[in-house]
């Protein structure tokens, strides 16, 4: 390949005078996990929320709660976060924008905020498949030895279902993981983007973004081994849904 | 280097036009000859050097002194016809698409320096800038020390972004640096008051602010991150055969009177899509410049 | 100051010819491309993954898990630029190949997209009951018989509307390229946009379009997965 490697690039000092090119794939990182965690946080509370509601015997919430669903999943992600940056903002009260705008992590916290209710979607989807895979009987049983409804979610669905929906929750969580690397489109200076400041400013092509792939082979690694922990540790004896 | 000796040579390929037969073609040149096909760089909002008009063509001063270029190969190479293709390029993927062969001349509004010429070739240098920022008047920014603590952005893959952090590191300023995609994009944000300030080549920011909703509201430092900086149009390293071609064409262009009218076409006349004239007279460096055609990467040597 | 009140959607009925002729032609033939080339290459990955043969699998395996840990906006960066040296590489030419933008994404995302149509196209070969295999090579199919006359119709068959559903995530993963400045829906809304300081009606349009498109296409879906609930 016509093309001179030079993986030394990796250790010597970076513009931005924070340390070397590793440390700065290293702030990539931090980056990528604090906006991926908090991301997650956004997209389990809104999505169980929004999961729970559309298994509720109320035809009109199902129904709100479908049109949250189409409404996050058929826009993609990216268009989602220009209109979290650049239109919301421009559509609050003239104060109150110019507060959002003036955030001093603005990138941050719109791709918190923009990549949790993206997620959310899809979180509510496995959440209301999760709930709907349990035997009708559970529910059942839950009104029978009279359990309001809340209650029969709070002690018998929701902690079967997330037991059974641990696997697919884990992989929605690599994508948010992999999805927040879509937020340099709007200056976050996540692991992606890093890699490509580095080679923006190292002309290293491909030791940078090389760099970046096995940073995120070992993070993906990492998070998929602790949830096999988890989900070992959670299981129900006896009650193997989730294979 | 002996720029003269490569003028030399490069003017006398180009208009004795020795039959392209005689020698053995290599690198872009032979690409060129065996695809019929040449391409261009171009960006999306380097105004008024490369950017796309009205009807999302790309035009510029840039663009033109390609078009010259082109020219000078097809007659070089005796094709009768040759296809120009044009591709988008960033900041950011400009140089990797240049070494990779996907671009063969860049025609923007790239700085030529010495770090560059080690990854890449820049012909004759066709513009001097340097790197200031523009903010707006009500946010009452008066040097780069105000910035100190605000959110600053620029365009990502520039030499002024990297000036930007390197002022930041050296004078402890804490200010955050926002990379963005393409140099519209971020004047974006100081209009939406996302950033305070955008650092970037001033005469890219002058067009930038003339297109503006309201050019009142703005103003461009007087504070600069650097000395006028050349720019040059790029092409692949360690190709002198089309190199010399591209430096002959360039230099005879801008020896003759038509650069010029090229210049005033682009700086002193109103230019798509919105008919704004940005009115910039040509400096005595740049006009030195274009009588002794240079592609030294040294500001010291304009 | 509100958006609406100077809103302008003479805008967006001027740049139509420009959104839908250039942007919204990339994006579709993204696309369909990718589609057509990821089923293709993914069951082929697929089948190399199910294979008794030695190294196969444990390839096909490290194939699919390294693209589906990465995100999908670096592989795009890092394609874009590697493409010219692998085709060098390939051809053995003495400089890096041209690839032009279009060419170099549809490579892009038929090699990305295969991990997720192999993962697809797995389950469903999977789906077919061992009975017909062993059927298949009892009436004295070969292999490659069995699996062209027997095994992947089915399995195509089953796995039609989630194949669908992956196409329209592939839709919208495709405004990705906007990161390289190419000209796709998203790309051309978001130059008219900058170039007249009209973003936000340009991002509001191009939402509602990839809305009306992704939504549309999802209900066929499901009208074409009750329809072969029902032939199965």
């Amino acid at each position: 390949m016509d093309y001179h490697w030079n993986w030394a690039i990796l250790w010597a000092p970076s513009p931005d005078g924070n340390g070397t090119y590793f440390d700065m794939l290293m702030d990539g990182l931090k980056w990528t996990i604090a906006t991926s965690v908090c991301a997650w946080l956004v997209a389990l509370v809104f999505g169980s929320l929004v999961g729970v509601a559309r298994t509720l015997p109320f035809k009109w919430l199902a129904r709100l709660g479908d049109a949250y669903v189409e409404l996050f999943r058929n826009i993609p992600l990216l268009v989602q976060l220009f209109l979290w940056f650049f239109v919301i903002p421009e559509m609050l009260p003239h104060d109150w924008g110019t507060f959002v705008k003036q955030l001093r992590y603005g990138p941050f916290l719109t791709a918190v905020v923009g990549i949790g209710f993206y997620m959310s979607s899809r979180v509510a989807m496995q959440v209301s498949a999760g709930i709907n895979t349990l035997p009708r009987g559970q529910r059942m049983a839950g009104t029978a030895i009279g359990l309001t409804t809340a209650q029969t979610y709070r002690y018998i669905l929701l902690p079967m279902a997330y037991r059974i929906m641990l696997p697919p929750l884990t992989s929605e969580f690599l994508n948010t993981i992999k999805n927040s690397s879509v937020a340099l489109t709007i200056g976050l200076m996540e692991l992606t983007g890093s890699a490509r400041a580095m080679q923006e400013f190292s002309f290293q092509v491909f030791e940078a973004f090389t760099a970046a792939t096995v940073i995120y082979l070992l993070l993906n690694a990492v998070v998929t081994i602790g949830m096999r922990m988890l989900e070992r540790r959670v299981s129900v004896p006896g009650f193997n849904a989730g294979k | 280097m002996n720029v003269s000796k490569i003028l030399i040579a490069g003017c006398f390929t180009a208009f004795l036009s020795l039959p392209a037969g005689a020698q053995e073609l290599t690198g872009t040149l032979k690409k060129i000859k065996d695809t019929g096909t040449i391409t261009i760089g171009y960006r999306e909002s380097s105004i008024p050097f490369s950017y796309l008009d009205d009807n999302q063509k790309p035009v510029g001063f840039a663009m033109d002194i390609c078009a010259k270029v082109v020219a000078t190969v097809k007659k070089e190479l005796k094709l009768d016809k040759l296809d120009v293709a044009y591709t988008p390029v960033t900041s950011a993927t400009r140089i990797p698409l240049i070494a990779n062969g996907t671009v063969d001349l860049e025609c923007g509004s790239t700085t030529n320096n010495a770090d560059r010429q080690k990854q890449v070739a820049f012909t004759n240098t066709h513009y001097l800038t340097a790197s200031r920022f523009v903010s707006k008047k009500s946010s009452n920014i008066k040097s780069i020390a105000d910035l100190a603590g605000k959110t600053v952005v620029s365009t990502s893959g520039t030499t002024n972004i990297k000036q930007l952090n390197e002022a930041n590191t050296e004078r402890k300023l804490n200010i955050n640096i926002i990379p963005a995609k393409d140099h519209a994009e971020a004047f974006l944000m100081v209009e939406t008051d996302r950033a305070v300030a955008f650092v970037m080549d001033d005469i890219l920011l002058s067009s930038l602010v003339a297109g503006a909703k309201d050019p009142s509201a703005y103003v461009i430092s007087e504070d600069a991150f650097s000395k006028p900086e050349p720019y040059g149009i790029m092409l692949r390293r360690d190709d002198p055969a089309f190199k010399t071609v591209v430096d002959g064409a360039t230099a005879a262009l801008y020896k003759s009177p038509e650069i010029m009218t090229i210049y005033t076409k682009w700086f002193q006349s109103p230019i798509p899509p919105k008919n704004l004239n940005l009115n910039v007279t040509i400096s005595a460096p740049l006009k030195k410049a274009f009588a002794n055609p240079t592609d030294s990467g040294d500001p010291a040597a304009y | 100051m509100s958006v609406f009140s100077d809103f302008d959607f003479n805008i967006i009925a001027r740049s139509l010819p420009y959104l839908f002729r250039e942007g919204m032609t990339f994006t579709l033939t993204l696309t369909a491309i990718a589609t057509i080339g990821g089923v293709l290459l993914g069951t082929l990955i697929a089948m190399a993954r199910l294979s008794s043969l030695p190294v196969l699998p444990a390839l096909a395996a490290s194939y699919v898990n390294v693209m589906r840990a990465l995100p999908l906006v670096l592989v795009i960066f890092l394609f874009y630029f590697l493409m010219p040296y692998i085709g060098q590489w390939i051809l053995q030419a003495d400089r890096p190949i041209q690839v032009g933008a279009l060419s170099s994404t549809i490579i892009t995302f038929t090699l990305f997209e295969a991990a997720y149509f192999s993962e697809i196209m797995r389950a469903g070969i999977q789906s077919i009951p061992r009975g017909q295999v062993a059927a298949g090579y009892a009436i004295g199919l070969t292999y490659s018989q069995m699996m062209r006359y027997v095994v992947l119709p089915q399995a195509f068959r089953n796995m039609l509307p989630v194949i669908f559903t992956q196409m329209i995530v592939l839709f919208q993963d495709t405004s990705l390229v906007y990161v390289l400045s190419i000209t796709d829906f998203l790309g051309a809304a978001s130059k008219v946009g900058q170039r007249d300081g009209r973003l936000t009606e340009m991002y509001l349009f191009a939402a509602a379009v990839y809305f009306i498109i992704s939504l549309t296409a999802s209900m066929l879906v499901k009208r074409l997965q009750a329809r072969i609930a029902i032939a199965r």
